[in-house]
């Protein structure tokens, strides 16, 4: 219906669009505020393309029923935002252990518990790499436009279906609500990566097992005749629970560095007049747009400063920040939290550079004339 | 070295299976593989999903496609393998504290949609794998390490749960009775819609040594002498069925079935073509 | 025909399950693991494969009673 055209379409439904180039054919979800009209869209738009909706009785089982689709080959997300978020925790752990691809969409709220509904927050960051228990890989992305959702849906795909890792697009209820129009590729533009899959005996004995050279299992889907076991419990390279160290070692180690050995393409982030910069403020999803604002106006007044918005949040782009904070004097980290990117930034800037914060949890945004003083006052 | 029927169906290098000696679960899994055999099931078109408990490790030993998941979500995964695959048999292999307790609200949506899956409840009456505390199926007055001085929780009736929730087959079988609760998983298998078999089993260890009832054969005893079949109790009084175990079939109706119905909301959609 | 009981004494935990039901009492335990001790008394009716929590016992193809015991 959509494909190769630019369409007028808020946040939540750039990310519908995007999910189904990405070839996403199944989809369950719960209502909640303010991430509802993915799920509305997704109702409406999976069986046109022979995919299938289902509104489950819980955030539980919406997570549930999404790995599920998945351990059958087919590209399956869901959405929701923090309370629900919450109850999504211990099944994307399942998700990053067991190594099913999926995507969720967390729209943030104000928080903390029910706290303000249809308030815009960015109070999730640390509970979207931390929230399930345990060391456990996980990718997080945090668009800041309609368009850049859509972008970002696909590639959350292609990151979740190459290395087999639950992908959270970290929205803010400000981009899923945010009216833009949005250029839509053709299927043939937008075709995600597919998860890479064997069927040889190998895979049968051994569907946990590693080619040389490489991080990720190439688990074939179920329903193919492989019958292998999948588990949440640690587990061998056969699948099956084990209580041995070594493989236990073996397995975590290894589910960590798939990340780690393929940083550079998960990395993404936008540097924006940092050349000659002497303040940096850091930002990110809605909040960067209005950092982006009052870095222009500043720099109209004459203040080096620049903007460096990381689009993966997680695993945070720690080198590329890194060369900055040798670089900067000052720099503001500009967020709807309490303070949680800015630990990051601190521990990345190890004393390097003055890290400041800019912050807000009263569900009201950070305006760009609020942004534009702080940097006056950090330039002196 | 097993059986033609235990080598063709379960994963021999993971046998003797971790549960204790006289557990029920070993029979009801065995009952569980004769079903599918009867059924000339294909493996490549049946998967196994449970969730956690003693109960839920029973798909590890299954040569199917097997997912072992997340406590109580079993149901909800399976919903979510047969909505993306509507042509897969999926049978959910699950115990009362996942059913019914945790994941209660998992089975009762299940039940309400009708989607076709089935659900074997392994009843031990009894939380066992984190050591003997009670579940929502022990019966009320019982002991266990969380009623020190006899609980005071009424318990489920499973099968009249999911009944009433929407369920379109439900039956109750018994460690004991091997070749009737076969029958009961065949049928509920057949049967296109969601079905549930409640099959009591026996836990020695746990329930039993708390409850004073005997050895594994001590309790298999008392499942002959204390079930009643359907038919029978139909005939009894209320007060006749107190404490006794009804089995068979329980309840059968015929409603649309979920993914067939999603078939039709596709076909409207024009998604068909795809 | 009837059947030939086979045991594979390594996967019996021995319960007693098989010996207490079985209508013949063909069966036994001796030192924890289940034997075919009176195999003339062995009808052949396989509920000791039907009950056995571990696949330990089964009945196959042959005469009643004659017992190949493994493990």
């Amino acid at each position: 219906m959509a494909e190769g055209r630019r369409l007028l379409l808020h946040g939540n439904e750039a990310v519908v669009e995007g999910a189904l180039a990405a070839g996403m054919r199944f989809f369950a979800g719960y209502p909640i505020t303010p991430s509802t009209e993915i799920a509305e869209r997704c109702a409406l738009r999976l069986p046109q393309v022979g995919g299938r909706f289902i509104q489950m009785e819980d955030e539980l089982a919406s997570m549930a029923a999404v790995i599920g689709a998945s351990v059958v080959g087919v590209k399956a997300m869901t959405a929701t935002s923090g309370p629900g978020f919450s109850l999504m925790q211990e099944n994307i752990g399942y998700a990053a252990l067991a190594e099913i691809p999926c995507v969720i969409v967390d729209v943030q709220r104000a928080g903390p518990s029910t706290g303000m509904p249809t308030s815009p927050s960015q109070g999730d960051y640390m509970q979207a790499r931390w929230g399930t228990h345990g060391d456990h890989p996980i990718i997080v992305i945090s668009p800041s436009s309609a368009q850049e959702a859509y972008f970002e849906t696909i590639r959350a795909f292609t990151l979740s279906e190459r290395l087999r890792v639950p992908v959270i697009l970290l929205m803010d209820e400000t981009v899923g609500h945010l009216r833009e129009g949005v250029e839509l590729l053709d299927a043939s533009e937008a075709a995600a990566s597919d998860r890479l899959a064997r069927d040889d005996a190998e895979q049968a004995e051994k569907p946990y097992a590693v080619l040389p050279g490489e991080y990720v299992p190439r688990l074939s889907p179920f329903g193919q005749g492989a019958l292998y076991n999948i588990t949440g419990l640690i587990h061998d390279d056969r699948g099956f629970p084990t209580s041995s160290k070594e493989a236990a070692d073996r397995l975590c180690r290894r589910i960590m560095e798939k990340i780690a050995m393929n940083a550079g393409e998960i990395e993404r982030y936008e540097s924006r007049h940092m050349e000659d910069a002497q303040v940096c403020v850091v930002s990110f999803g809605g909040t960067a747009r209005a950092v982006q604002a009052a870095v222009d106006a500043a720099r109209g007044d004459g203040i080096r400063v620049g903007l460096f918005r990381p689009i993966t949040v997680w695993p945070f782009p720690e080198a590329a920040l890194g060369r900055i904070c040798g670089r900067v004097r000052d720099i503001v980290v500009a967020e709807l939290n309490g303070g949680q990117m800015k630990m990051e930034v601190e521990r990345v800037a190890a004393g390097r550079c003055r890290v400041h914060h800019l912050g807000r949890v009263n569900g009201a945004i950070l305006t760009p004339g609020e942004i534009l003083a702080a940097i006056r006052e950090v330039a002196g | 070295m097993a059986s033609r029927l235990i080598e063709r169906y379960m994963r021999g290098a993971y046998l003797p299976h971790i549960w204790c000696a006289g557990c029920g679960n070993g029979i009801i899994l065995r009952d569980v593989v004769q079903a599918v055999d009867n059924l000339r099931l294909e493996k490549r078109d049946t998967v196994f999903v449970s969730g956690i408990g003693c109960s839920s490790r029973a798909v590890g030993y299954l040569d199917f496609d097997t997912l072992h998941t997340t406590h109580g979500r079993a149901i909800a995964f399976a919903t979510g393998i047969k909505m993306a695959r509507p042509e897969l048999k999926v049978i959910v292999l699950t115990g009362d504290g996942d059913a019914a307790a945790i994941g209660g609200n998992h089975l009762i949506h299940a039940a309400r949609r009708n989607i076709d899956l089935t659900v074997v409840v392994l009843n031990n009456n009894i939380y066992g794998m984190t050591g003997g505390q009670f579940s929502p199926t022990t019966p009320i007055g019982d002991f266990s390490t969380t009623t020190p001085y006899g609980g005071i929780d009424p318990d489920f009736d499973i099968p009249a749960l999911a009944q009433a929730a929407g369920a379109t087959y439900t039956a109750r079988g018994t460690a004991y009775h091997a070749a009737q609760t076969t029958k009961l998983i065949e049928a509920a298998i057949l049967h296109e819609g969601f079905s549930v078999v409640e099959c009591v089993t026996t836990c020695p260890t746990y329930y039993g040594r708390k409850n004073h009832r005997g050895n594994a054969v001590e309790m298999l005893k008392w499942q002959r002498d204390n079930a009643i079949p359907v038919a029978q109790a139909r005939n009894l009084p209320r007060e006749a069925l107190e404490g006794k175990i009804v089995y068979g079939e329980l309840w059968r109706c015929q409603r649309p079935e979920y993914t067939r119905q999603y078939a039709a909301i596709i076909e409207r959609a024009g998604g068909k073509k795809q | 025909m009837v059947g030939r009981i086979q045991i594979n004494q390594e996967w019996c935990k021995g319960c007693g399950i098989c010996v207490a039901f079985c209508p013949g009492q063909a069966l036994g335990l001796a030192e924890g693991k289940v034997r075919m001790l009176f195999p003339d008394q062995c009808v052949g009716c396989g509920l000791c494969e039907l009950r056995c929590p571990d696949y330990a016992i089964w009945m196959e193809a042959g005469d009643a009673g004659e017992a190949r015991q493994n493990g």
